[in-house]
């Protein structure tokens, strides 16, 4: 018998207004697993993010994190997302706190530890993602890798169960995004249950153990990586990737 | 030349008029901070009856003259409840600066850039906490300029209180010209203290605000 999954969307809808963003979304994903989702910008990806933290709640359908359907009427938001880490694409850091501090007030707000307890965890984890020689720096003094790595930082400290990110690297300079990758791939190594949205198609072939290729707002396919990306089932996918490639070869 | 009695007279007047407005500013400045804080918050993030009260609150209070609202908390309310001309004047100072106050803290709000509220929710921080911990602590910062502003309008609003018949500066000076016949003295020195202090409150602001100022 498998694992129960981390997470299990089961036809999940979303609308903006007339707008539906989400046209029934059905996956699960298992413990340790690392699933990437790709798709062309405006499909929904981000959206589903959003849904399975309960930013955005979802029209239609429902979401389990573990045992628990976070999308029952009454089910504790606040209390679903300590669970649930999440790394934006814009970093979105919380600009009067120090890296440290960033990492520090989930903790202390959240988790009620004590400050030096608190103090303790933070920098552990801004050691995990390479970053306790810039424990005292604010937001405007660091480099946007080194942003987005304080926001994984910030995001492990809650330890969550599953972590998304969103776009992690789009924000980057090419240079810069190397560093954030190295540290999503060496969580996945350690075990972390990760669903990535990402356009870093090396990234998904090396750590995702499945691509999950969405487009207007379905699951178009998804499969292992080598299959997804050398024998892709669907013509919507292979024009996608040739696109992707076209571009990566112009660049 | 002036007699050095009459300007010891002066002296020993406006600095018992400077307590007394210095009182009434502080007393108006943290009531609209309270006022203006708490109605900017409802304004933003509260639903939609709260948040139309406290905007009606804002417009109605920009609305009316100072100097009403004085008279009114003065002659009509104090009628009700024991208040004192010092408070009941300092109350309406306060009550009027919370209207402005607001328009500023909401601004500050707003300029808060949404993605801030996204992340504090997303570690499961609630919404009053993520406002509490993570926006106020960003819009208090951004708002200083403007409230430093603020803070030199209500403390020359506070010569309104005069009116009825609180003895702060501009009160003081008034009696001091009567009883000395000397009004370009009585009143010089009154706008002479008016400008000092105006001064040293812009600049310590000055100083919160650089050492408070977020870095974007």
């Amino acid at each position: 018998m498998r694992d129960l999954p981390i997470v299990r969307i089961e036809n999940v809808h979303k609308s903006f207004g007339s707008v539906e963003v989400l046209k029934g979304i059905s996956f699960a994903v298992q413990p340790q697993e690392v699933v990437v989702l790709i798709g062309p910008s405006g499909t929904g990806k981000s959206t589903l993010l959003q849904c399975i933290n309960l930013l955005t709640r979802p029209t239609q359908g429902k979401i389990w994190l573990e045992d628990q359907e976070i999308t029952a009427p009454g089910a504790d938001a606040d209390k679903v997302r300590q669970r649930i880490g999440m790394v934006f694409q814009e970093f979105n850091l919380f600009n009067h706190l120090t890296a440290l501090g960033n990492v520090m007030v989930g903790l202390t707000k959240v988790q009620g530890l004590k400050p030096a307890e608190a103090r303790k965890k933070a920098l552990w984890e801004l050691e995990r993602v390479g970053l306790s020689a810039h424990a005292d720096k604010y937001p405007a003094q660091l480099s946007g890798g080194q942003k987005q790595r304080v926001g994984i930082a910030r995001a492990l400290g809650m330890d969550p169960h599953v972590m998304l990110f969103d776009e992690p690297t789009s924000a980057l300079d090419p240079e810069l995004t190397g560093e954030v990758l190295a540290v999503m791939q060496k969580l996945a190594r350690e075990g972390m249950t990760m669903i990535v949205v990402s356009h870093e198609m090396g990234f998904a072939r090396e750590v995702a153990k499945r691509i999950i290729f969405m487009e207007d707002g379905d699951i178009v396919e998804q499969g292992p990586p080598q299959q997804l990306f050398t024998q892709p089932q669907h013509e919507r996918t292979r024009r996608f990737l040739r696109r992707l490639t076209d571009f990566a070869s112009s660049e | 030349m002036v007699p050095l009695d009459k300007i010891i007279f002066l002296f020993e007047y406006l600095l018992q008029g400077l307590g007394v407005t210095i009182g009434a500013t502080l007393i108006a400045l943290a009531l609209g901070f309270a006022l203006g804080t708490s109605t900017a918050v409802i304004r933003v993030y509260g639903n939609r009856f709260a948040s139309t009260l406290a905007a009606a609150y804002g417009t109605i209070v920009r609305a009316v003259p100072v100097i009403v609202i004085i008279f009114i908390l003065f002659l009509v309310i104090a009628r009700f409840i024991d208040l004192s001309p010092f408070l009941s004047g300092a109350l309406a100072l306060g009550f009027a600066s919370g209207a402005y106050q607001s328009e500023i803290f909401r601004g500050a709000l707003l300029s808060v850039p949404p993605g801030q509220m996204k992340a504090a929710r997303a570690i499961g921080l609630s919404r009053f906490k993520a406002i509490r911990f993570i926006i106020m602590p960003q819009a208090l910062r951004l708002a200083i300029p403007a409230w430093s502003n603020e803070a030199t309008l209500v403390l020359k609003d506070s010569t309104l209180v005069y009116v009825i018949g609180v003895p702060e500066i501009l009160r003081q000076a008034q009696y001091v010209s009567a009883r000395t016949l000397q009004p370009f003295l009585a009143y010089g020195a009154a706008a002479a203290i008016y400008l000092v202090i105006t001064f040293l409150v812009t600049r310590v602001l000055h100083m919160v605000e650089r050492r408070n100022r977020l870095m974007l």
